[in-house]
């Protein structure tokens, strides 16, 4: 029967993805054809997605999918309609039309946009929970080992080697302990957990009773962002369906091991992604961390010993149990094994999830597999690692991401986020941004975080506004460095990393805007002036329009005038200009 | 008090664990955790008030204000950011006429802003109670707003007696 897979992750909905459900639906209804709901492929920037098999079971993926053109799709017959090839992906597993998926090597995606989430059947026919039969089967020690000579390290940003933190737990004699699934994915910028959520809720399952089954843990709790609502969903039908097959519950498999998993929702706060403030906020208190030692693995969640692995960690379980750990350690560099799933987002023309060996270079990462900046711009820097991270320069593009690499540039792995910035992007302002985030989102119980967050983020306000002061550079400077070595937990611990990357790279945008009055990115809006090119202005009086306060003068088909004094900066008239020539200065 | 709301305290234990649950249950079915709520939680889980107070004010998801028939969230993202998302929140606060965290006139718009909603590919977005919507541009976000304001009034018109 032919069949089509609709990509109704949030990423493709946000598309339209429903509409082209809704309307796949009812052609349904005609019989001979199967209708799909899946997760997301990672080719976000084409959503939305839709996977089209013949009764030959060829598999044709077609992005930018409307109703009308899933009407076109369905009508071809074993032979290509020529004139869908503009939407056509890939055929197969073959080369794909951007070269997106060339460069990959997907474990953790193997399964995303590919297998219906929501059906345990769909799961098992893809050899889902093949993995936990086989660690049921092993001694735990040997599935702890496994984990250790995979050399697996958390993918949630901190990059400890999770068979160790597994043997900790494992070493605790408590008779209950607990297993948490961090899906409290925080930095803005980064989407991978979301996308396994959404797109193979199963594995992380999986991965956590394999987990569960290793450390000796009877319970499993999912943190989850309440900000993921489909996530939620999805999490919860699969829980619901492993339960009612005997894959959660008393003596899974009859191999004696009881294990539960329940979700606990989150409630807004970035901190709650700390491990300590996790199991604060999972007790109903407020989500502030606390010192460790003790560390959750001696005693976390209610006082038992608690192992917290990230959702990409999880995933990455089943695979490496099933492969073996010589597999996994096949790929990568000496350090860091594996694969990595990163988030391209930002200034770059094929933003979505990929998944690629460690060691990768930063610029295949951005060039060859997102396919760069957009047209006319020029790739100035990464931003890896959200509010944590750091800003690493285009000239320092070729070094290989890994967590040692990149912890030397002044930025760290982190979950994966990768915000592309170009020439249009200031980074005295991305510094501003990431610390007003922070500032925002420190719980305030460190002096150093709840006040020197605050002091850095006034000055870089006024250094944005043009009022920068001489001195203010090594005011950040200091104030970095007293926060770094004066707060509790990670957040305060690195949130001077953006501030002190910005400075260390690109002094020089920082000199411009306090010495100059200057910003070369011309996004700082205090900053800029905006002009209209009266040789070239058709006088269409569309700015004088759109201008709130009444700024631009002109007559019709006269050339238009901005009056400086009264222009707020808004950029209302650049976006409406049909002919391009009110300029940034 | 609604029926949503007194469900869950019944089915809860009232265990600490249940505080932020309970909550949750007590927003969802009033759309904001009213002092009324609290009081109710504080009987039922023995959790002192100024605590319960004091846990809904440290989590940015609780409201104690009653919210509009959406709640517009504009993503503040790092990839929202870079591409235009202050332009965004400028045309939502010109469009609605109320500042972030402020509910307009007509019960319509609540607005506010989301760290990041994980729809990267798509920015700038925002978040209208669970849907999300991108990428925008201030000319398709007005757009949005007329068709959101046209449905809301239809779902908020008094319903004629049958």
């Amino acid at each position: 029967m032919r069949r089509v897979i609709i990509g109704t992750a949030t990423c493709g909905v946000a598309a339209g993805a429903q509409r082209v459900l809704a309307r796949a639906l009812t052609l349904a209804e005609g019989g001979g054809l199967e209708v799909v709901e899946a997760g997301c492929v990672g080719v976000c920037y084409d959503e939305p997605l839709v996977e089209y098999i013949n009764d030959l079971g060829e598999r044709r993926l077609y992005g930018k999918v409307t109703p009308p053109l899933l009407d076109r799709i369905l009508a071809q017959g074993d032979e290509p309609d020529p004139a869908l090839a503009r939407h056509l992906i890939r055929v197969n597993d073959g080369p794909d039309r951007d070269g997106v998926f060339a460069h990959q090597a997907r474990i953790v995606l193997r399964r995303c946009g590919i297998v219906d989430p929501g059906s345990i059947d769909a799961y098992l026919e893809a050899d889902g929970f093949k993995a936990l039969e086989k660690a049921l089967g092993m001694d735990p020690q040997a599935v702890i080992q496994t984990v250790l000579d995979s050399g697996l390290r958390g993918r949630g940003g901190g990059g400890f080697p999770t068979g160790r933190k597994w043997g900790f737990t494992a070493a605790q004699p408590s008779p209950h302990k607990y297993v948490i699934c961090n899906a409290d994915e925080g930095d803005p910028g980064a989407f991978m957990d979301r996308s396994v959520l959404e797109g193979d809720p199963f594995a992380v399952l999986e991965g956590m009773i394999i987990c569960g089954w290793a450390v000796g843990a009877d319970k499993g709790v999912i943190y989850c962002r309440a900000e993921y609502p489909k996530a939620l969903v999805r999490l919860d039908a699969a829980i619901k369906q492993a339960r009612a097959r005997g894959y959660l519950g008393e003596d899974i498999l009859g191999s004696g091991l009881s294990f539960d998993v329940y979700v606990k929702e989150g409630a807004g706060a970035f901190v709650c992604g700390e491990e300590t403030a996790l199991i604060a906020s999972i007790e109903g208190k407020r989500g502030m961390p606390r010192f460790r030692p003790p560390f959750p693995a001696v005693s976390g969640l209610h006082g038992k010993p608690t192992n917290i692995n990230n959702v990409e960690t999880l995933a990455n379980i089943p695979w490496i149990i099933q492969n073996g750990a010589a597999a996994y350690a096949a790929m990568g560099t000496e350090k860091s094994k594996g694969t990595k799933v990163f988030a391209l987002a930002g200034r770059i023309k094929r933003g979505g999830l990929v998944e690629v060996p460690m060691g990768m270079s930063i610029r295949q990462l951005v060039e060859e597999v997102g396919g760069g900046v957009p047209e006319g711009h020029t790739f100035k820097a990464v931003q890896m690692g959200g509010p944590s991270g750091g800003c690493i320069p285009a000239t320092m593009a070729d070094l290989p991401i890994d967590y040692e690499h990149i912890t030397q540039t002044g930025a760290i792995m982190g979950s994966g986020g990768v915000v592309v910035m170009d020439d249009s992007t200031c980074m005295v302002d991305v510094a501003r941004y990431f610390l007003s985030f922070t500032q925002a989102e420190s719980c305030g119980k460190c002096t150093f975080c709840r006040l020197g967050t605050k002091r850095m983020l006034e000055i870089l306000e006024r250094i944005t506004e043009g009022k920068g002061k001489h001195g203010d550079v090594e005011r950040l400077l200091a104030l970095g460095q007293q926060i770094q070595s004066a707060s509790l937990c990670g957040l305060g611990q690195t949130a001077a990393n953006p501030v002190l990357t910005t400075i260390k790279y690109f002094r020089e945008e920082y000199d411009a805007h306090i010495h100059d009055h200057r910003c070369p990115a011309k996004s700082c809006a205090s900053l800029v002036i905006y002009r209209i090119a009266e040789e070239n202005c058709t006088g269409c009086t569309l700015c004088a329009k759109a201008c709130p306060v009444d700024a631009i003068e002109g007559e019709r088909k006269i050339a238009h005038v901005i009056d400086e004094q009264a222009c707020i900066r808004c950029g209302k008239c650049v976006t409406v200009c049909p002919t391009g020539v009110v300029m940034k200065l | 008090m609604s029926d949503r709301f007194a469900e869950a305290l019944w089915t809860r234990k009232g265990e600490r664990g249940d505080l932020i649950p309970l909550l949750q249950a007590a927003q969802e079915a009033q759309g904001y955790v009213s002092e009324q709520a609290m009081e109710a939680i504080a009987e039922i889980t023995g959790i002192p008030l100024a605590e319960i107070y004091g846990v809904v004010t440290f989590y940015k998801g609780f409201r104690l204000t009653p919210r509009g028939h959406y709640v517009a969230r504009v993503c503040t993202g790092t990839a929202c950011h870079v591409n235009g998302a202050s332009e965004l929140e400028s045309t939502l606060i010109n469009e609605v006429g109320v500042e972030r965290g402020q509910t307009d006139a007509e019960g319509i718009f609540t607005l506010e802003a989301v760290n990041c909603v994980g729809c990267c590919s798509l920015a700038p977005v925002i978040m209208v109670n669970d849907e999300t919507h991108g990428p925008l541009t201030p000319r398709s976000l007005t757009q949005l707003l007329k068709r959101l304001r046209r449905e809301a009034k239809l779902a908020m018109a008094p319903k004629e007696a049958p």
